[in-house]
């Protein structure tokens, strides 16, 4: 479903993503791992069409990015790391307005909006500007614009920031249930306990580069770490945190 | 034992970060948009000549009048500064609202154990920076050709600089403490919506500038009885309080070697003072007027019946123009710093009319055609600079304003071309309408003939769709996707490439008409022509018509691939 091949971004002599190749089936979640500015936000950006890839290709649903992007964008759903909305437009515009750049409209959109809204408890602010939302209910929004066309794939971008307890649930059922269903969802997320439990597969980022990929069974194998936890092998490949640092933070 | 609290960062401390945005922006221009820049000198340096040809012989012409060529000379000079001291007053009220109040820098440096007066002093320098150095760059032109007819040496730059720096100074003081003010008095609501204030504030001060000028009786000297009281009339300051005559009168003391330091002395104490009485406004009031600034967000959503009729008028286009022109109206609607901008545009259209209906054309005696075409001819260009000044304010910032929810659209199947069809037709659709009808209004005003009539109404028309499309592109291409302030756009250095593109095709679209005009005028005076077209003419319309349409296509284009290969 999601395909990427030698996928490459440099930024003048800096490269973000270095060859990346990793294949996403149908009705998987594959969590993207590794640390800040390891390179998970760069491709997901690529994939989602907003970044142009250096080298390398990026196919979503059998549709190239950069050659179909139509075709692609139509059958993705993409939640950023930052809930950017129109601050003027209410949640009930919002998504209508979202749902007109897939071409959708009518009372089926009403009606999907209605449901979105109550799924995820905006109902009361439905037609208040967003720009009186709070972070989290942004976020929210987001999540809900990203459904309202029915994608084929979702591509998130840490989703679980600024969501209370609930939410996070509900979020962590839907993907489930989208997965079920046959969807794809490429989730990147610095919450190891969540990805180890929700995804099928995973791809530990370091550097540019894919450091480890696969099942949780399968890392383990790559990186010879027994029975280790996610955390125990992601702080194997990326570095673990030293007591050099902490004294530098606290100056002992 | 108490201790004395550190000051925290000094001013260049505060300023660091800025200094270093714009040196890294320069650094990036340089390496990514060598065609940028080239356009910019381009487009920069025929304007800068143009002002300074015009400038330059206006001067030498008046220098073959002995008598009052000085005296008018300067009392140019006093009009231009204080027409430019209010753009600047505007301006800065503008810049302040965001550099104090909704810059993203503020939330760290209010919670840092930074002293407020470094604080004010390093908020100060940044809103004079933003809204000076157009001015600024529109008075290199002007002033040059001053220092060269009037043989200022080279010495004069230096003067100039000393007269400018606190004329400059006390606009940016002044604004900044009337933001503080209102930001004070007005604590419900939030501090953008300061904007409907002060545009209704500047509603004012335009026509204020206006009466200052008192431009009509200049231009009519036979209405003076003799020429010693209209000598008189020059030789008495207008305003003797006002900085823009000071600076006048420093500049032309200079020139004509007059020793007296007077304008000089009142100009740099008059600035240290308020720089004074500003700062210990800003002790008293901004800790409050910050705190008030970050209250509550507006939560109604007004105009909801509207729309609904809106809507169904544009039901027949595509599902994702439709919503596309639907949003940007309730953006725009509901936003008082665009909306806002309306009342300067009703203002702008005002006097427009209004100076074309004051105009001494119909005064009894019969007025002969050569007059009335002549004047209806530059109506056309005056028309033409005034839709300019309102595309730069609504249409050059309606891509910028996408900056942030940019990752929606390029990550959306939306067809770019859609987004930019709507929005050139969103912003163009109107500005025809009152392109058409000022034009069509003040030819009646000026009793002009079908043939001018004809004619304005088409070039007017074609200048326009040129002129939206020039405005959108060179949004496209000087993005200002960070901005927290939407009225700060047009004055970026984008929207002055924009005013200037504008001018200059205006000023080409005048060149290729012009002859054929008067060839007309001729052939009709000597009766060998009627009042209709010629062939030339007939040639010059379909030259203006390639001229305008490649001018709406060709940037319309650039924009587009400038936009697909866009990165957010």
């Amino acid at each position: 479903m999601i395909e990427l091949k030698n996928l490459t971004k440099r930024y003048g002599k800096f490269t973000a993503v270095n060859a990346i190749s990793v294949e996403i089936p149908r009705g998987t979640l594959y969590g993207l791992l590794g640390p800040n500015g390891a390179g998970k936000t760069t491709t997901m950006r690529m994939i989602a069409g907003i970044l142009r890839p250096t080298s390398g290709t990026v196919t979503v649903a059998g549709f190239d990015v950069v050659s179909q992007p139509l075709q692609a964008k139509q059958r993705l759903g993409f939640i950023p790391d930052r809930p950017f909305v129109y601050d003027k437009l209410t949640g009930a515009e919002f998504l209508r307005f979202v749902a007109g750049l897939y071409g959708q409209s009518g009372p089926e959109i009403e009606k999907r909006t209605d449901e979105l809204l109550e799924l995820f408890e905006l109902t009361p602010w439905k037609h208040e500007l967003t720009e009186s939302y709070s972070h989290g209910m942004r976020q929210k929004l987001i999540i809900s614009s990203a459904l309202v066309h029915r994608p084929e794939v979702i591509v998130v971008d840490e989703p679980m920031v600024g969501l209370d307890p609930k939410s996070t649930r509900l979020l962590k059922e839907i993907f489930r249930h989208f997965v079920d269903r046959g969807g794809t969802v490429l989730m990147s997320t610095h919450t190891l306990e969540i990805a180890e439990v929700m995804c099928d597969q995973i791809g530990i980022v370091f550097g540019g580069q894919i450091a480890a990929a696969g099942t949780m069974a399968e890392i383990r194998t790559q990186t010879n770490s027994g029975n280790g936890s996610l955390e125990d092998i992601f702080l194997k490949l990326t570095g673990g945190l030293g007591e050099r640092e902490l004294s530098a933070v606290f100056g002992d | 034992m108490t201790e004395t609290p550190a000051r925290g960062a000094s001013v260049a401390q505060i300023m660091f970060p800025k200094w270093r945005s714009v040196t890294a922006r320069m650094a990036k221009g340089r390496h990514e948009a060598a065609g940028r820049m080239i356009l910019l000198g381009v487009i920069g340096s025929a304007f800068w000549l143009g002002a300074f040809l015009v400038f330059h012989r206006v001067l030498k012409y008046l220098g073959t009048t002995p008598e009052i060529g000085g005296l008018l000379a300067g009392k140019i000079l006093s009009m231009l500064l204080l027409a430019f001291g209010s753009i600047l007053l505007l301006s800065n009220l503008v810049t302040a609202l965001s550099t104090f109040f909704l810059a993203k820098d503020l939330d760290m440096l209010v919670s840092a154990p930074v002293d407020w007066g470094r604080l004010y002093l390093a908020k100060i320098f940044e809103t004079l920076v933003h809204s000076s150095w157009m001015v600024a760059l529109l008075l290199v032109p002007i002033l040059t050709a001053y220092g060269v007819v009037y043989h200022g040496g080279w010495l004069f730059p230096l003067a100039v600089i000393g007269a400018l720096v606190p004329f400059f100074v006390l606009p940016t003081i002044i604004g900044a403490a009337i933001t503080l003010v209102l930001v004070n008095v007005f604590p419900a609501r939030r501090a953008r919506d300061l904007l409907t204030l002060i545009a209704i504030g500047a509603v004012g001060s335009v026509v204020l500038v206006l009466r200052f000028m008192r431009p009509e009786q200049l231009t009519r000297p036979e209405g003076f009885r003799n020429l010693v009281d209209f000598v008189a009339e020059l030789r008495t300051p207008s305003h003797v309080l006002m900085p823009s005559e000071w600076v006048a009168n420093a500049i032309m003391n200079w020139l004509e070697r007059v020793g007296d330091p007077l304008p000089l002395l009142l100009l740099w104490s008059t600035a240290g003072a308020f720089v004074v009485l500003g700062g210990s406004l800003h002790s008293r009031l901004y800790p409050a007027a910050f705190s008030k600034a970050q209250e509550g967000a507006e939560k109604h959503a007004a105009g909801l019946l509207w729309q609904r009729w809106v809507a169904g008028a544009l039901r027949f286009l595509p599902v994702t123009r439709r919503e596309f022109i639907m949003k940007d109206l309730r953006v725009f609607f509901r936003d008082t710093t665009q909306w806002s901008q309306l009342i300067l545009l009703a203002v702008l259209l005002i006097v427009y009319v209004f100076n074309i209906q004051a105009l001494p054309l119909y005064t009894g005696e019969k007025v002969p055609y050569l007059l009335v075409t002549l004047v209806v001819f530059l109506n056309q260009g005056l028309a033409g600079f005034v839709l300019a000044a309102i595309a730069a304010r609504f249409i050059f910032p309606s891509v910028s304003l996408e900056g942030r929810q940019l990752w929606l659209l390029k990550s959306s199947p939306l067809d770019l071309r859609a987004m930019l069809w709507s929005k050139y037709w969103v912003g163009t659709a109107p500005l025809l309408i009152v392109a058409v009808t000022i034009t069509v209004v003040t030819n009646e005003i000026l009793r002009a003939s079908p043939f001018m009539m004809f004619l304005s109404v088409i070039t007017i028309a074609c200048f326009t769709m040129a002129a939206g499309s020039l405005a959108l592109s060179l949004g496209v291409l000087f993005p200002q996707f960070e901005t927290e302030n939407a009225a700060q756009i047009p004055t970026s250095f984008g929207g002055l490439v924009f005013m200037m593109s504008a001018i200059l095709l205006l000023a080409g679209i005048i060149v290729v008409e012009a002859r054929p005009v008067a060839a007309h005028l001729q052939a009709y005076q000597e009766g060998l022509a009627d009042e209709g077209f010629s062939g030339e003419l007939w040639w010059a319309m379909a030259k203006v018509f390639v001229l305008c349409a490649t001018a709406t296509l060709l940037p319309l284009r650039q924009s587009l691939k400038r936009l697909e290969a866009l990165e957010v």
